[in-house]
């Protein structure tokens, strides 16, 4: 018992000293932030987008959206026990996803465009094929412990999720097992998004870290602190090198994968609502984020400034999402509701 | 090799950490400047940031029909 006690103090000693020692390397480089580093950059001046589209038809809380690869397409998911398939263009909906259970909180299209996955409190995620003459569930991905929170398709054989449980995990489609899962988050996992290059991925928790993995060896390789509240959205930077964060402790950050630590905090005394969601436009200038509030505000990513809002929800903004083309911005509410803005 | 779990779990974090603490860093104003960099090399790519005419706007309330 004395050699185990001894051996632990040992091995706290030396946690203490590596968590020192990252701080201290942190701090070396720490020479300026975002905003002295943007001076030069010119204003944005106010963003005023317009409501283009109001999209009725779920008959509950909307709790996510994701955009079709082809920036027309877009999938949303409602505690109504539907998926709903939108052509953005015209407003129609093109297809309709009956859920086995109704407690659905996240959705995900597939590069191709063929798959789509959903889950929530029933602990799966479930896949189906919508180019079928009705849409066809492919698979049940059962595994996870905790509700599933977040899904993000790699391509039409593997899928990334993210778990109450406090673990990600990446599966083949085609035997329906887990192939990889990244454990060291010590609360929820809410959020995950995929780097351009699928080599990594970024996650954000309860535990109110955002932690970075190798998707193929399934390592975590950094972490970020900074928020003091659960991370409820991430979504990467257009370059790759860095990713913005949004919370419940009603502020956004932006933090920078090759320095490894937060370069810029969105916040705002008067505002005291939760963010929700997170979406950039395509130059990264503009941060979309959405709140408890009702209202989704637009941060500008480099002064940290807030230039616009978009407002019209009558609930708590959900999701956003902006598509690969960039021509707009998309908001889905609790008030059932998704609407296009640009 | 002590078999409790504590140890074990301990032995873990201990590892993470040394992965964490090993890596390179760069610097923040250097991190800045090539964010701000993107943005504004972009920035005209961006319709968001930049606006669009009605007639390419996808998202304008369709009132005619369109030739194909």
């Amino acid at each position: 018992m004395a050699a185990e006690k001894a051996e632990m103090d040992v091995l706290k000693k030396e946690c203490d000293g590596l968590r020192t020692q990252i701080e201290a390397a942190r701090k070396a480089v720490n020479d300026g932030n975002m905003t002295s580093a943007a001076g030069s950059a010119t204003e944005v001046g106010r963003v005023q987008l317009k409501l283009r589209k109001s999209l009725k038809g779920h008959l509950a809380k909307i709790y996510s959206m994701h955009w079709s690869s082809d920036s027309r397409s877009m999938i949303s998911a409602s505690q109504d026990g539907k998926l709903l398939v939108w052509d953005t263009h015209t407003g129609n909906k093109l297809v309709a996803v009956p859920l086995k259970s109704a407690w659905v909180m996240s959705v995900a299209f597939a590069p191709s465009g063929n798959l789509v996955a959903s889950g929530g409190l029933d602990n799966m995620c479930t896949v189906s094929n919508i180019k079928a003459a009705s849409p066809k569930t492919l698979r049940e991905l059962d595994a996870h412990t905790g509700y599933l929170s977040c899904c993000r398709f790699l391509s039409d054989t593997e899928i990334l999720t993210a778990s109450g449980d406090t673990t990600c995990c990446l599966w083949d489609l085609e035997t329906g097992k887990q192939k990889i899962i990244f454990t060291n988050h010590i609360g929820d996992c809410m959020s995950l998004a995929l780097s351009m290059d699928e080599n990594t991925f970024v996650s954000g928790a309860c535990d109110s870290l955002a932690k970075l993995w190798d998707l193929r060896e399934g390592t975590c390789k950094q972490t970020f602190s900074g928020h003091t509240s659960d991370i409820n959205a991430i979504q990467f930077f257009p370059n790759g090198n860095a990713f913005v964060t949004g919370s419940d402790d009603c502020s956004c950050k932006m933090y920078d994968l090759r320095s490894d630590q937060e370069v810029i905090t969105y916040q705002d005394g008067s505002l005291n609502a939760g963010v929700t969601s997170v979406s950039l436009s395509n130059s990264g200038r503009l941060v979309f984020a959405g709140y408890d509030d009702f209202n989704c505000h637009i941060w500008d990513s480099l002064k940290g400034e807030k230039v616009g809002v978009l407002s019209g929800h009558d609930n708590r903004v959900s999701c956003t999402g902006v598509p690969a083309d960039g021509m707009g911005v998309c908001t889905g509410s609790w008030d059932s509701f998704l609407k296009l803005w640009n | 090799m002590s078999g409790s779990s504590s140890i074990v779990a301990m032995k873990k974090v201990v590892q993470q950490l040394r992965l964490e603490a090993g890596i390179n860093r760069v610097k923040v104003s250097q991190a800045a400047a090539d964010l701000q960099q993107f943005c504004l090399e972009h920035a005209q790519q961006d319709p968001l940031l930049c606006g669009m005419a009605t007639s390419t706007n996808p998202f304008r309330p369709q009132k005619v029909c369109s030739f194909l």
